[in-house]
This record gives C-alpha cells, structure tokens and sequence, in this order.
C-alpha cells in the first residue's frame, strides 16, 4: 500500500546513511560531556522527588553546549508535533505509531521546550527515531536544531493570553518559519482557519480533518481580515480565497479514512472522540515515515494514560479519573470525554497557568449542569464560583481533594483542572502517569 | 430607551474584532442579574460587517488586538449608530481596547488612529505593558465599592476635562498609574478587562439602573460575587499578591 511507496520517497528526500544513528562516542567532546551531566541531573532530580527530571538534566547540558540539541538530534529522524491542545498525547500515539519502524526517543512528559527536547534525547541514547512535542513558541528554533522530516500542527487557540503571543502573531511565527524551511513535510489541521493560513507557506502540505469544537479564536480571515463562514465542517473566508482545503486523513466514525480510501477502526484507550482526531493525526505523520496505518493502529491501542492525562486511580472506593484542561478549548473537549458522574473542577492561576482567569467565560460549562454534583477547589474555586453561577450549574465548594473525595459516593470521581491545579492533584495521588 | 419597553435591550458590539478575554462574560452577567429582578432582557451580537441596532439600552464593547480595534473604530465611526444612541441616553460600557477606541485618538499598530470621540480622552502607548491585578477606590458620586479586575494591556490614557476618572488606582496602572477608567453622563470605560462585571456587580447593577432609570434595584445573594473580592482584595494586599 501507501508505506513502501511513501518510504521509497522519504529515502530519496534524504542523504544516505539517515538510520546511522550517532552514538554518544561520535558526538563532540563538549557535547559528550553535556550529554552526560544532562542525564545525570535528570536522574538526581528524580531521586530527590523534585519532578519527572525531564526539564533540568537537558537545560544544564545546553549550558554547557548551546549546540547540544542540534548535535543529539543528528542522524535521528525526527518529528515534531506542535499546537495549542493536544501535543502530548498526539506526540505519545506518533512515537507509537514510528515505534513500528525501531525505537524511538520521545519527550513523553510534556516536556515541551529545547532543554526538555535535549534531556529527552541524551536519555534516550542512540535511536533511529525521534518524535518531539514542541511548545508553540519554539517551534522556529526547535525546526532550526532538529532539521525534522515532518512537523504536525495541530491547532491554535487562546491559551494563557497574559502571557503568551496572541493567535493570528503565533499563526504568523509558524508561517514565516515554515516558508523558511521548504523541505519539511508538513502535517496539518485543514479544520483549523489559524492553521491553514500559516501551513500553506509550505509546498508541501498532506492535510487532516479532526473536527474543532472551538471556533472563536478563528472568525476573522488571518489573511484578509473579512468574516470566516462556516456550514457544516466546511470553512470559508468571505472576502478572499481562503478556504479549508480537502483532507487526506479525515476521521470518520470511530476510525480513521486514510489517503486511499481505506478506514481504519481505531480502538483506544484514550476517551473522547478528539483523541481519535489525535490518532488520525499520528498516522499521517507515521506515513510520512514509511508506517503503515494498518501496521500502526494495534499500536496506538496499547497507549494508555500520558503524564497523568486520562490516568485512572483508585482512592477510598472512589475511581478517580484525572483530565487535564489548559484553556477554553481544551475546557470543550474534557466536557466531551468526562463521563456523567460526581465531576470536581479544579483552578489555579499560578504562573504556569497564566494569571488571568477571564477565560473562564469563554468556556459554556452548561453541559455540567445535568444533575451530576459538581465539585470545586483550587487556589480560584471562587472565580470558578462565580462563573457557575452565572452559567446555572449547582456546585459545592470544597477546600481539598481529600474533601472532594470524602464529599462523593464510591464509584466514579471525574477531574478536570488546569495546569498546576491538575500537576497538584497529580501529587497527591503520588505522582501517577 | 428602547423600542420595545417591555426588555432590557443588551447589544454585544463587534465579537468578532473585539473579544479576547472573556468579555462574554459581561453580557452574560448583566443579563443573569436582570433575569434575577425578573427584569425581561434580549441579549444580541453584532458582527462587524452587520449595522449596530439603534436605540439598545445598553452596548457592551470588549477588548482586542491592535489591527481589530483599529478595524472596529473604523466601522463603528463610519455605522455612526453608537454615537446618535449616547446622545438620545443609552449606557455605553466598554474595556480595554473598546474603552480606548472611545476616545478622541488611540494608538494601534505604530499610528494615532482616530477614534469616536464620545469620551474626551486619549490613548498612546506606556512605557511598558501593564500585566496584572488591578484596583482602585471608584469616583463617590457613583457610589459603589472599590473596582477590582485585571488588566493587560500596553497603552496610557490622557483624561480631557468632559470625563471623569473612573477610580484613583490603589492597585496596578489603570489609564496612568494615577486614574483608572473614565465615565461621562451614561458612556463608561475601564481597563478592567474581559469579565469586569464578574468581580464588580455593583458595576453590572449601575449600568443596569442607568438603562432602566432606576435608583435602586432588589438586593441579591452575592455571597460568591463577595467572596471573590475578598479573597481578591486579601491578594493584591499581601506582599507576594503580584507577580
């Protein structure tokens, strides 16, 4: 089928030699060092509880060779997956979906900047592949270091605006980034306007179609500024040409139709129905390394909870299900895959999480006001407060997570929070993956 | 007042230039604190390619980018409806980017544009971006507690004498680090962004008086409404409350 023409392809587009991975002896001597005083800071930081160690290990080996990323990467095949929602997980199905064709290096806990990148690689040692999640606003110098065969691009939406670049100037970035680097296979959301607009810089595009809940950030045309229209799942700018372009992998049902016409059930272990989107984007970028769906798809059933994402626990009787939600369209899709139970919602606004709550009035939460008991906490339970009251969905307002659980009958516990909230609650449960 | 007498008519001007955070939110509360006086309201948006409906009781203006708040003033200056409703009495409410744009001149995208001039003010761009909690004690004639908000954004606000400061700001930079906001006869702006009227319903009651020409409208339950300002208050008190 399309693999061993798409691989006969993608050995043409590269020198020869590509699988030859570079072990740690042929790296430079700096880097070599780097290399190692990354994996033993990673390693340190995790023995002393401080964290996943995915973060420190790779920013003191930068400090010591700036370059370290660029010369780790070397002789990998790399993709990267970049977006507003949906990285981590769509990053862990990819590096399922490659992992048919050997190992593959991969920064699995979120880790989503350069010095995230370089721990994840220095720890993985040699392999033939390398698939990154890319925070949006790396995405230029992560391009730059990795020269990737394919970069996926998800979506784009409001996230965390009081400090992060607004949509259209990210959208902007990625363009120019992309027109500057012609030669990288683009994998790309065609249901988002955002998306479009700044994957076309490139001549080489294959496209997919995951649907998108959220429309607000995308109803003035990036290019011209006229109305986006939309009916049904088509798009379309109003004053210029604009429009969503013809997908090659659309999800369709619970599967996957691939460029020949082929579908493809996909079975998960993953909820909702934007998580078969993900893995319909995971096997696009899979095909542009030579992997068939077919071959891919019992891999990507094996996947199961990513840094505590979807991860289910056990507490006092409770199960308790963790759903992490960064912004208003992430907010969206947790309300899709949370199940009809006693849901706690938890806000912080520390740092990580931007220190505005205003979004909270981007998200409906009338889909909780269905006679489950909602829960509330975090550091802002009251600007949640206010904000369900508004919406007219009942709530109790409790001080902890013990109380959370305490407050409901066994059985089902669905949690959805934000960043920090969610890492907190992640604590508490002694750091589940 | 409006056409038909027996609502509240609430118009969202321009959504989809000017709504960045959250600012549905301020619809939504007037609306939920007039349905709570059972007090009819009909809520509309208007799209900036559409005509602004005359005669509304209220219009909501939100904050955004440059180049849409540049666009917005533009449409709204050339539909000339938001200017002939001031004048017959309707209530204006407007933040951040919506706020500057009613002055005389705003600056957006490295130019002075002109703006609608239904406040004497002008806006041009601070030395730095003014990024967090925002406070102030509000002008007593309009007798409400302290404003309490966040705000984000990069430009300054000069007051001509037609307009009175909003707040003296006790708390973040407002138009100056001085004053915060600005309010004339019915029309009222502020850089408390997006949902202002979540932490501030008194605000959301005035503007709900001035649209009916009430002096007083009945109390309600703003036990969480309280407990957000407190805790709010608690915040920018405490040494650590900014970031």
């Amino acid at each position: 089928m399309t693999g061993r023409r798409r691989s006969a392809q993608a050995g043409a587009g590269r020198a020869s030699g590509t699988l030859a991975v570079v072990p740690d002896a042929k790296l430079p001597l700096r880097a070599k060092v780097a290399s190692q005083v990354s994996r033993t800071a990673a390693a340190l930081s995790r023995a002393a509880g401080r964290g996943d160690g995915s973060v420190i290990g790779g920013w003191i080996g930068l400090k010591i060779d700036p370059d370290l990323l660029k010369h780790l990467a070397t002789g990998r095949q790399v993709a990267l997956v970049s977006g507003t929602n949906g990285k981590t997980t769509t990053t862990r199905l990819t590096a399922a979906a490659v992992g048919v064709l050997g190992d593959v290096a991969t920064n699995s806990f979120g880790a989503n900047m350069p010095s995230g990148h370089t721990s994840a690689l220095a720890k993985a040692g040699a392999t033939p592949y390398a698939v990154l999640e890319v925070d949006e606003h790396y995405l230029p110098q992560v391009l730059a270091a990795t020269d990737p065969r394919a970069v996926a691009l998800l979506n784009l939406s409001r996230d965390q605006l009081d400090r992060a670049k607004e949509v259209a100037m990210m959208a902007q970035l990625w363009r120019t980034t992309l027109a500057n680097h012609p030669k990288v296979a683009v994998v790309a959301n065609a249901d988002d306007p955002m998306v479009v607009w700044a994957a076309v810089a490139s001549p080489s595009v294959t496209w997919f179609s995951a649907g998108q809940r959220w429309h607000d950030d995308s109803w003035v045309c990036p290019e011209c500024g006229s109305h986006i229209e939309r009916a049904e799942n088509q798009w379309w700018c109003t004053g210029c040409p604009l429009r969503r372009p013809e997908p090659q992998w659309v999800v369709e049902d619970d599967g996957v139709l691939d460029p020949l016409g082929h579908w493809h059930k996909v079975t998960l272990q993953l909820p909702g129905s934007v998580n078969i989107g993900n893995a319909a984007t995971a096997l696009a970028v899979a095909a542009q390394f030579g992997v068939r769906p077919i071959d891919a798809v019992p891999r990507l059933a094996r996947v199961t909870s990513i840094a505590g994402r979807y991860a289910q626990v056990q507490r006092d009787g409770r199960i308790v299900r963790l759903l992490l939600a960064k912004n208003p369209a992430s907010w969206l899709e947790a309300f899709d895959m949370a199940e009809r139970a006693p849901t706690l919602l938890s806000i912080n606004a520390r740092d990580p999480d931007g220190r505005d709550t205003s979004w909270l009035y981007d998200v409906d939460f009338s889909p909780l006001a269905d006679g489950r008991p909602v829960l509330i906490t975090g550091d802002r339970a009251y600007d949640l407060a206010v904000r369900l009251e508004v919406n007219r969905v009942p709530f109790r307002h409790v001080t902890s997570f013990e109380d959370a659980v305490a407050a409901i009958p066994p059985g089902r516990l669905e949690v959805i929070a934000n960043y920090s909230a969610f890492q907190d609650i992640r604590a508490e449960l002694n750091r589940v993956n | 007042m409006s056409t038909d007498e027996s609502r509240i008519r609430i118009v969202w001007v321009y959504p989809d230039l000017l709504s960045t955070y959250g600012d549905r939110g301020n619809v939504l509360i007037l609306a939920r604190r007039a349905e709570q006086r059972r007090l009819p309201v009909e809520t509309m948006e208007v799209r900036s390619d559409q005509p602004v409906p005359r005669s509304a009781d209220i219009y909501l203006i939100g904050g955004g980018e440059d180049g849409p708040q540049a666009l917005a003033a533009q449409r709204l200056a050339a539909d000339g409806t938001l200017r002939a409703s001031a004048e017959s009495g309707s209530v204006i409410f407007a933040i951040c980017a919506g706020y500057q744009l009613l002055g005389h001149s705003f600056f957006a995208k490295g130019v002075q544009c002109p703006g609608l001039g239904l406040l004497d003010l002008h806006s041009d761009r601070g030395p730095t971006r003014a990024v967090g909690e925002l406070a102030g004690d509000i002008d007593p004639r309009l007798g409400l507690p302290p404003l309490s908000g966040f705000e984000n954004h990069g430009g300054r606000t000069h007051l001509g004498r037609g307009v009175n400061p909003l707040a003296r700001v006790t708390t973040g930079v407002g138009n100056d680090g001085t004053t915060e906001g600005a309010w004339f006869g019915k029309t009222l702006g502020t850089y408390s962004h997006g949902p202002a009227l979540a932490r501030n319903p008194a605000l959301a009651d005035l503007l709900l008086r001035w649209a009916i020409g009430a002096d007083r409208l009945p109390p309600l339950d703003d036990t969480w409404p309280d407990r957000l300002r407190a805790e709010r208050r608690a915040a920018v008190a405490a040494p650590a409350g900014r970031p």
